[in-house]
């Protein structure tokens, strides 16, 4: 299981933009935009609870006041 | 005063509490007992390391989730920068704090505006009074969507603005904010720093610690 958290799009991310900047001054001028993120791997006993994860990573993963959440369960 | 791992400023604002005239009663993270304290002040530094998010960890111990109760039942509570980012991942102060807008890490004297002088913890200020106290942080800037900013000044919740120079690139120049109540405040610059001439820009910031002695007294 795995959660992806990014800072909302009305957000701004300096991070992203310290990026960026660090691209452009390497010749990749065609990068338009970078957002920061982070990125969790989660290993659960037995099968998931889609319920249990789903709060997991809105109550402690990320701050909903300014991160989205994608989950992204294991396919198999 | 409630220490976490990584608490760097229990110590100075003990001694505010001190300087104020009341006596500061040491707290640990991990205990589930508030003893018998009248009030709670989250002090400054770096809890649990900043990992995950500021104050994310720290919002979760043990003995947060007594403060958070104790407030919801008027308890006067005040959340200096990491505190104040630690009252709001708690959901007892709308908003967030995250990374400065200019990415650094920004320490200085800093000219503050007090908006609100009628709650727990700034009492003893003048509405529209210009204070002098540090501010040091790197996630310091405060951030929410615009509706909730909107209903925040709406409300008239804004504690404390900046003045003089934003430092971190906090939305609207808001430096602290309050509950619905008045009786928890947070912010980012550091009051227990300005207690004392020989070691503060001033002893502006004795303010909050001799109001909420009078709230609790009062109360």
């Amino acid at each position: 299981m795995v959660v992806d958290v990014v800072l909302k799009p009305e957000i701004s991310d300096p991070q992203g933009q310290a990026v960026l900047g660090a691209l452009g001054r390497l010749g990749h001028g065609g990068v338009r935009s970078v957002r920061q993120g982070k990125h969790f791997v989660l290993e659960v006993d037995g099968t998931p609870d889609e319920a249990e994860l789903k709060q997991i990573a809105e109550t402690l993963l990320a701050n909903p006041v300014i991160e989205d959440v994608e989950l992204h369960l294991p396919t198999d | 005063m409630l220490t976490f791992p990584g608490s760097l400023d229990d110590v100075d604002a003990a001694r505010a509490v001190r300087l104020a005239g009341g006596e500061p009663v040491a707290l640990w993270h991990a205990d589930h007992d508030l003893l018998d304290v009248d009030a709670v002040v989250l002090p400054g530094g770096f809890s649990y390391g900043d990992y995950l998010r500021a104050g994310a960890i720290a919002a979760r111990a043990p003995l947060m989730q007594d403060v958070v109760a104790r407030a919801r039942q008027g308890m006067p509570v005040l959340g200096i920068c990491n505190g104040f980012q630690v009252l709001c991942e708690a959901g007892l102060l709308p908003g967030a704090l995250t990374r400065n807008s200019h990415l650094h890490f920004r320490n200085r004297d800093q000219v503050l505006v007090v908006e609100r002088a009628d709650t727990a913890w700034t009492a003893d200020y003048r509405t529209g009074q210009r204070i002098v106290i540090p501010v040091k942080n790197g996630e310091g800037r405060y951030v929410g969507s615009t509706e909730d900013l909107d209903r925040l000044e709406g409300e008239g919740r804004v504690v404390v603005r900046y003045a003089d120079g934003n430092p971190n690139g906090s939305s609207r120049e808001i430096a602290g904010v309050t509950s619905e109540n008045g009786r928890v405040v947070g912010l980012m610059p550091h009051p227990e720093h300005a207690v004392e001439d020989l070691t503060g820009p001033s002893t502006d910031g004795l303010g909050f610690f001799t109001s909420v002695l009078k709230a609790v007294v009062n109360a």
